[in-house]
């Protein structure tokens, strides 16, 4: 569908200004960071929403591992500040500017990374997104400005609804500030490839070496490359620990790669990016135990695995996203890069069962009662009582 | 004083039939109405405050729980779920007028999967049995409340659980893969699974720590990790709390994640070693106990680095544990901390607020005023790491007036918390115990905002009703009693 002609571009100045936005503009819309993420989902017919005057950093304590921010600050602005005092994100977020191609790198938010729940290759030790995000400032679809969690990494008073947040992909509300765990940036890493060929024998060496008390930060196959595992921490710790992880493999064939290499590739695995020039790319969570047996039913033209085996990335010419569906036993599948008319006539997230879509809809109609925050984009949820989500046509 | 929702009298006046549906559902055995057997049921670890139920229902599967929760559901009967009891803030304490779910005879585990390091049980499961049923393959699970060897881990998922070393490995939340729910309306969920992440909402994260009001869980999937090859502890004392708070930040500050970093005050210090006798300093204000845990060769590193941080920082000692029988004696003080504060008064009262670090000098100097202002003794346990305290208030339920005072007196603190940026609530929940303080942590749009999240699972607000958001319905007294030492609901579980 080509832009509605009506479209108009909203930028609140500040909270006050978006609370009265959303108490009444009369048009669905769609909460835009960086816009680095925007192709992600099914196509939305609303007015932008522009947060970028929602930024800056408000306050960051390195001694409390705990930083606020404005939701639309850029990512590459915290990252920076934290690397000024050794910390970093520990979930590692990545960039898909290079996978997606429609955004350049470097445009995302904060806002937008936690609204998406991203998290690299270190989400298999660390966890993803939702494990960082502490609390939030944020106006529901209805125009309610409301706080939720808190500034300290150890709280239970109230729902947990920062996870709720993480992985919204902005449809219940807008992010105005948010706060994170942060966490210290290791001395040094090393990485270890064994030469592997086949996604079996990878996931096997990624499992051991999981399974080690190595405390392996991220474990990935590159069919090109073999099987890497990462190993974090203090100098002589890593240099041990490489030793040993060696002895536990029990392989004497594998290489290693040293700070500035290792980290170099970590980069282009969490952010697919080897994948940038397919047009179609599938990002399927599955236990990784069951990832050689997708692979080899859906059949993609090129692949990756990270967490251990239980993220693929499936790169098609054309994705048949019911095909990869039909494959996936326990775990999602969603169609993370497509064209236009592909996410417009397919279920680009994954379809829920009748009796959780019914509490998705819910949810929904709870924080939009309206339905007015990019509505459609995660899919058309069914009226509780009624079949799972439709696709869009 | 704590209420509940005052009880509906159509529900009360229907109790027999009631009970007839449930064994129905369950036989006769299964579905308990005698007063002798319900007053196992009246309370949990919040001892101080009991309620008798309608009935308790001991289902066998998760059939069984969709029937009861689908006849609860039609005939608008109220439903508390509960594990093995163990909430210190009340969160399993009965109302008058509802069910109680019990999920004791949940207590299979159902598959131990070492390719996809996890462990999927049924939620009536205690903590321990999971870490003890992978043991052999040198694998365990990592949240671990003191309680772990009665809790169960579908009580753990209600709470949101966390335990000495979730510093390092997270609560409960980051641990758990997946449940299988029942939903107020009788629907059987699966969110979450061997897998990460959700590819939708995260109704996964949202029903952990939800405090039983949006469903029963029945089966849980929890990521195991392999043990680590060694640890070590640090015992080191301070002349003063400003000093210990110093060494605490500058260790994180230094890019060191402790397994677990723990702060004792000095009363809490003179308690514990008259209780174990384990050697820790007398002449100190604060005693941190810092345990490093990971391979060998980083153990040992980062021993020395947080000796030199301490000395540093101006402490008066410092003990490294040389062997295992060591460390395990640092902690043995900490972990009867508890019990060693309960020898010096009739009873306590103990808190579970969490502050941003940096504040607990101040903190600490203001519970001290509060103890004067009072009259009553105060004793400091603190998740340091974290900054989860565990004040210990002491006091003596006889004397007229005193259990009155020590709650106001750990409302104060609470509010204290909140008031230097911190919550109400580190790991115990806020239950029936920390329900009235919400509005002092959350503004009302905040609360409408939950309430709506409430609503969508249960719109008639049936679920662990008076429980965690305070309600406008009039209030009816709860039953209260006076529990003295030894008649301690649990009294052998460590509680630290």
């Amino acid at each position: 569908m080509a832009h509605a002609p009506r479209e108009r571009t909203l930028r609140p100045r500040d909270r006050a200004d978006l609370v009265e936005i959303l108490a009444g503009h009369p048009r669905p819309l769609e909460p835009i960071g960086g816009g680095s993420k925007r192709s992600i989902g099914s196509p939305v017919d609303a007015d932008p929403l522009e947060l970028s005057a929602l930024a800056g950093i408000a306050d960051y304590e390195p001694a409390e591992l705990v930083l606020t921010a404005g939701a639309a600050t850029p990512l590459a602005t915290i990252e920076g500040e934290l690397a000024r005092h050794g910390q970093r994100l520990a979930f590692e977020p990545p960039d898909f500017g290079a996978l997606l191609g429609s955004a350049p790198c470097g445009a995302q938010t904060i806002g937008g990374v936690l609204a998406a729940n991203l998290a690299g290759s270190r989400r298999v030790s660390a966890g993803a997104a939702r494990d960082h995000f502490l609390g939030f400032e944020a106006v529901s679809g209805d125009g309610v400005p409301f706080r939720a969690g808190g500034r300290v990494v150890k709280n239970v008073t109230g729902y947990d609804l920062p996870k709720l947040m993480a992985g919204s992909w902005g449809t219940l509300a807008v992010l105005v500030s948010v706060t994170v765990r942060v966490a210290p940036r290791p001395e040094t890493e090393t990485t270890i490839i064994v030469p592997v060929l086949d996604p079996a024998a990878a996931v096997d060496v990624l499992a051991r070496g999981l399974g080690s008390p190595h405390d392996v930060s991220a474990a990935a196959f590159v069919p090109s490359r073999g099987a890497a595992l990462r190993l974090e921490g203090f100098g002589e710790s890593v240099a041990a620990r490489v030793q040993g992880l060696l002895e536990w493999l029990g392989r004497d064939d594998a290489d290693a790669l040293a700070d500035a290499e290792s980290h170099a590739l970590w980069r282009r695995v969490g952010s697919a990016a080897d994948l940038g020039d397919a047009p179609c790319v599938v990002r399927i969570s599955v236990p990784p135990s069951h990832a050689p047996r997708v692979i080899d039913e859906i059949e993609p033209e090129r692949y990756l695995l990270d967490w251990g085996g239980g993220l693929i990335w499936a790169a098609f010419a054309d994705a048949d996203i019911d095909r990869v569906r039909s494959a996936i036993r326990e775990g999602h599948a969603t169609l993370w890069k497509a064209p236009r008319a592909l996410r417009e006539s397919a279920a680009v997230f994954p379809p829920l069962p009748p009796a959780v879509a019914a509490l998705a809809a819910k949810l929904k109609a709870a924080f939009d009662p309206d339905g007015r925050l990019s509505p459609g984009r995660m899919g058309r949820h069914a009226a509780p009582g009624h079949p799972a989500l439709e696709t869009r046509h | 004083m704590i209420c509940l929702p005052e009880p509906d009298p159509h529900l009360l006046a229907r109790r027999e039939d009631i009970v007839r549906a449930l064994r129905s559902i369950l036989g006769r055995e299964r579905v308990i109405d005698e007063p002798l057997r319900l007053a196992a049921y009246e309370t949990d670890a919040f001892t101080a405050y009991r309620q008798r139920p309608l009935a308790v229902t001991l289902p066998e599967n998760t059939a069984e729980v969709a029937d009861i929760l689908r006849f609860a559901h039609r005939e608008g009967v109220k439903v508390v779920p509960r594990g093995a009891g163990t909430s210190l803030s009340g969160g399993a304490i009965p109302a008058a007028d509802a069910i109680v779910v019990g999920l004791g005879k949940f207590n299979r585990i159902l598959d131990i999967d070492y390719a996809n390091r996890c462990v999927v049980a049924q939620s009536g499961v205690t903590n321990l049995a999971i870490s003890h049923a992978v043991a052999d393959r040198g694998f365990y699970y990592a949240p671990d409340p003191s309680s772990q060897i009665a809790c169960t881990i579908g009580g753990n998922v209600a709470e949101n659980s966390g335990g000495v070393h979730c510093l390092k490995y997270g609560l409960t939340t980051n641990n758990v893969l997946g449940v299988e729910m029942v939903t107020p309306e009788g629907e059987i969920v699966r969110l979450g699974g061997r897998h990460l992440d959700s590819g939708h909402y995260d109704l996964l994260g949202l029903t952990i720590g939800s405090e039983g009001l949006i469903g029963v869980v029945t089966e849980v999937t929890v990521r195991i990790l392999k043990r680590p090859e060694t640890a070590r502890a640090l015992l080191i004392g301070f002349g003063a709390v400003e000093n210990a708070g110093a060494c605490v930040a500058r260790i994180i500050g230094e890019g060191i994640v402790p397994a677990g970093m723990e702060m004792m005050d000095r009363p809490a210090i003179h308690a514990a070693e008259a209780f174990v006798n384990v050697g820790y300093p007398l002449d100190v204000e604060a005693l941190l106990i810092v345990e490093l845990d990971g391979p060998a060769a980083e153990v040992d590193l980062l021993i020395e680095r947080v000796q030199r941080i301490a000395e540093a920082e101006g402490s008066t000692s410092c003990r490294a544990s040389a062997s295992e029988e060591e460390r395990l004696a640092f902690w043995a003080g900490r972990k009867a901390a508890f019990p060693a504060v309960g020898r010096l008064s009739p009873d306590y009262y103990c808190m579970d607020g969490t502050i941003p670090r940096r504040e607990l000098p101040r903190v600490l100097r203001a519970m001290n005023e509060m103890s004067a202002k009072y009259g009553l003794r105060v004793a400091n346990v603190f998740h340091a790491g974290d900054g989860n305290l565990h004040p210990l208030i002491l006091y003596d339920a006889n004397s007229p007036g005193e259990l009155e005072r020590a709650e106001e007196f750990g409302n104060e603190i609470l509010k204290l918390c909140v008031d230097v940026g911190g919550v109400l609530t580190g790991e115990h929940g806020v239950g029936l115990e920390k329900r009235d303080l919400m509005t002092y942590q959350f503004d009302e749009r905040d609360l409408e905002i939950q309430h709506r999240v409430k609503r969508a699972f249960d719109p008639s607000l049936r679920f662990n009703p008076g429980k965690v958001y305070p309600t406008l319905h009039r209030c009816a007294e709860l039953g209260r009693e006076h529990v003295h030492k030894g008649q301690v609901r649990f009294p052998d579980l460590p509680r630290f």
